[in-house]
């Protein structure tokens, strides 16, 4: 047990760190955000080719780093701390994962060296479900469907809310067995991961206008789109499981980010406070303003807590898979949900505190509080709110025999 | 970056359970899990007997160095202890005072005769400590300290004159640890001095204070010409201040994982009873649930950040150290409010006339005193905007 990071993730924690200081200023992050694509396609290649970020928890075999989750997840924290608009999150946190969680040696060798090179990808899974009331975030929510046709197979339905998915080179599509659709095919039963093209013919990519514009949603559509054999990730009706650990995996890492982001919202504030002067002193002295900033950094340093404990269960859990031993999903799923629904809080909150702190100007354009608030209700909304994620710890602790 | 324990930690954890399992029954059985905070003055004697049962097994004190008669155990080994502690439902510790805070404090700050005359003591179980820091009109204030010592030169001894409050088990205690003013005429933190006092004496007068559990763990101390040997005073005359807050550097330390276990035990009985009475069924307390759930784990990964070194080598906390008793406290208080409402109406019902608590009811007053004592949530929140975030003091008149 040492629960702290050591000299080297420490380094990389910084170079991250100083890089995106420099890099994801206000006025780039304006920038780009006003446009589809929603990130510097130059600034993403220097990216992946100087820093290669992109390939930081992928084997060495594969063409990555080789390192862990634990460093994943240092990286993220800097990434939501900067609001950095890039195809970071989507093509590393999503789709490599569901590659180096679903995929067969063949496919890993196939696939992982193209996203090291920098082509972007995305996760979409999410059916109709996802948009009702609360929105779900597991994996029932899939209902895009496919079938065996000739050397291949044939994809239909619809997803929602895909991040990057109108801009991303690939597609990991989830979809469940059309014959067993129904009774047989429901939760975790019947679902196969493939990858796909996102030009492939059939497809239709349609970029939804997003209050949060610092990342971009998309709705895709798939038509009678044909897949080859190999486009499968593992054996066919069996990724499940997977999924649902892909979407864990997903959660932890935008946990890391939704910390970060709480982090840079506490500082951001913390120094107004100190420069802005009221009835003949900076506002920082009042205690009424010190003990909102106090209960900032609480949510801060908890949050940070709660997403190193999940990075470790995260890392785990993948050297499992490259073991290919048993991985403890309830022990992943536990870390991620206690994760992901403090952090989703913590920055909303943190959030709404730093409008108020900033006053007037807090709730003005040009001032950056905006972007991170509006971040912040998004990607609290985005794999689970903090009450979707209680509900499903409150199911592993109340209703079966387990005790966590 | 890493959670998990070595295979020699392991080994080591399966020595404390085993330990526990043969001892921890028999004339022990009815003192599981009982002794936690607004439970303290329950089975006092038995606790203290319990206290000696674990020196003789070597398990107190066990991240004290070998020298000073501790087991030496490193982090992870403590971590490990804890748990299994916890887990056997090892009762609330009568020595934690003098284990945790009084011995830290004379093995950093105190003399060879001070080490000699008081660590054995503590490390067998035998004799127990208190705390004299709060005063009626000092309580997050501690500077505001008004006890006085004065050093008589004729018989080479301190005589102490003042009261103290808010004592927990003062009328159990062999000895406190004082802080009183040595220089009359200072203020503040300057002027004050440490000292090591025998309870049982002519000079001193514990009077209980009945708190709204109905119970008195905590107490009012009265000093009327108390006296303290001239070398048992720790550091030099005006030095208490230092010692003082040393002190407080060890209260935030390893102990606060035995606390968490105790939380565990709380919270597991709360799961327990939800299950069984239909709560667990309600949408509302699911989530409160699962949310004190979540706060708990990550309290445990708080403690082990803090726990794991950065912190030290000046002597600063870091800011995971500084948060911690705001959360905690705040953590235990919701606790003792969605045990009652998990109860339901079942809540108030008391285990006997006239004024017999269950656990969890008496966990549930108790609480509230969590965010007062040790510095209230709100000077917590001052020492975290002031010291973790550099914001200024309140101007003083």
């Amino acid at each position: 047990m040492e629960f702290v990071f050591t000299d080297e993730q420490n380094m990389i924690r910084d170079t991250a760190e100083s890089f995106l200081q420099e890099v994801s200023t206000s006025a780039a992050i304006r920038d780009v955000m006003v446009t589809d694509r929603g990130y510097d396609p130059a600034l993403w290649q220097t990216v992946c080719s100087d820093l290669y970020w992109q390939a930081i928890h992928t084997p060495e075999d594969y063409g990555g780093m080789g390192l862990g989750y634990v460093e994943l997840v240092a990286m993220q924290e800097q990434m939501g701390r900067y609001l950095f608009c890039s195809p970071y999150y989507a093509s590393v946190c999503m789709a490599i994962n569901a590659v180096l969680v679903a995929g067969t040696a063949e496919q890993k060798q196939r696939l992982l060296p193209q996203f090291c090179a920098g082509k972007t990808a995305t996760l979409a899974f999410a059916g109709e479900a996802a948009a009702g009331y609360g929105g779900r975030w597991d994996v029932a929510t899939v209902d895009a469907t496919f079938e065996a046709k000739g050397d291949g197979y044939l994809l239909n339905g619809h997803y929602e809310f895909v991040i990057d998915g109108a801009s991303a080179d690939y597609l990991i599509l989830a979809a469940r067995d059309a014959a067993t659709k129904g009774a047989a095919s429901q939760g975790h039963h019947g679902i196969s991961l493939f990858v796909a093209d996102a030009n492939s013919p059939g497809i239709k990519r349609e970029l939804l206008p997003t209050m949060d514009q610092t990342r971009k949603w998309a709705r895709i559509s798939v038509t009678d789109v044909v897949v080859p054999n190999s486009a499968l990730l593992g054996a066919q009706s069996q990724s499940g499981d997977a999924l649902a650990m892909v979407l864990d995996l997903a959660t932890v890492a935008l946990a890391a980010e939704q910390m970060g982001g709480a982090q840079q919202l506490l500082d951001m504030t913390v120094a107004y406070t100190k420069e802005r002067n009221q009835f003949g002193r900076a506002i920082a002295g009042f205690q009424a303003i010190k003990h909102k900033a106090a209960d900032m950094m609480l949510r801060v340093e908890v949050a940070r807590s709660g997403v190193y404990y999940a990075a470790c269960v995260a890392e785990e859990a993948l050297q499992a898979i490259q073991a290919g031993t048993a991985v403890d999903l309830v022990a992943l799923q536990e870390a991620a949900s206690v994760a992901k629904a403090y952090c989703s809080d913590a920055f909303f909150k943190n959030a709404g505190e730093a409008i108020q702190i900033h006053g007037g100007v807090g709730f003005t354009w040009e001032y950056d509080v905006h972007l991170y608030f509006k971040r912040a209700k998004a990607s609290e909304q985005y794999l689970g709110t903090g009450a979707w994620h209680r509900e499903r710890l409150a199911a592993l602790l109340l209703d079966g025999e387990g005790v966590l | 970056m890493k959670l998990s324990f070595s295979a020699a930690d392991e080994q080591f954890r399966e020595e404390v359970a085993s330990w526990l399992q043969q001892n921890l029954q028999g004339e022990f059985e009815a003192i599981r899990y009982r002794g936690g905070p607004g439970d303290e003055h329950m089975y006092h004697h038995e606790r203290h007997a319990w206290e000696q049962r674990m020196a003789q097994g070597g398990w107190t004190c066990v991240g004290w160095p070998k020298q000073y008669g501790g087991r030496g155990c490193s982090i992870e080994q403590q971590v490990i202890f804890f748990e299994e502690y916890a887990r056997a439902g090892g009762p609330g510790r009568v020595g934690h005072i003098g284990e945790g805070l009084a011995g830290p404090t004379i093995m950093a700050f105190g003399s060879d005769a001070q080490k000699q005359k008081y660590l054995p003591g503590i490390v067998s179980g035998k004799e127990l400590w208190c705390q004299g820091y709060s005063e009626p009109g000092a309580g997050s204030d501690l500077a505001n300290v008004k006890t006085k010592a004065r050093f008589d030169e004729s018989k080479q001894q301190w005589v102490i004159n003042g009261q103290k409050v808010w004592t927990s088990l003062a009328q159990e205690a062999d000895y406190c640890f004082v802080l009183a003013r040595t220089d009359p005429e200072s203020k503040a933190h300057k002027g004050l001095g440490f000292f090591l006092v025998k309870m049982v004496q002519p000079g001193i007068e514990v009077r209980p204070i009945q708190q709204m559990t109905g119970t008195s763990e905590f107490n009012e101390v009265f000093f009327d010409d108390a006296v303290c040997a001239a070398d048992d005073i720790v550091g030099a005359p005006g030095d208490g201040w230092k010692v003082a807050m040393g002190l407080l550097g060890f209260e935030r330390g390893v102990s606060t994982l035995g606390q968490q276990m105790q939380f565990q035990n709380e919270f597991n009985e709360i799961l327990k009873i939800a299950k069984g009475n239909g709560a667990a069924q309600d949408p509302a307390l699911r989530q409160r649930i699962a949310k004190a759930h979540t706060e708990l784990k990550i309290m445990r990964y708080n403690a082990m950040r803090m726990l794991s070194g950065q912190s030290g080598g000046d002597g600063s906390l870091q800011k995971e150290a500084l948060i911690y008793k705001l959360f905690w406290a705040s953590w235990h208080r919701e606790l003792g409010e969605l045990a009652m409402d998990v109860l339901g109406p079942q809540s108030q019902i008391l285990e006997a006339a006239p004024y017999q608590l269950s656990r969890l009811q008496a966990m549930y007053l108790f609480v509230r005193s969590d965010t007062i004592y040790g510095g209230t949530n709100q000077i917590q929140r001052n020492i975290i905007a002031e010291r973790g975030l550099g914001m200024p003091k309140e101007p003083r008149p």
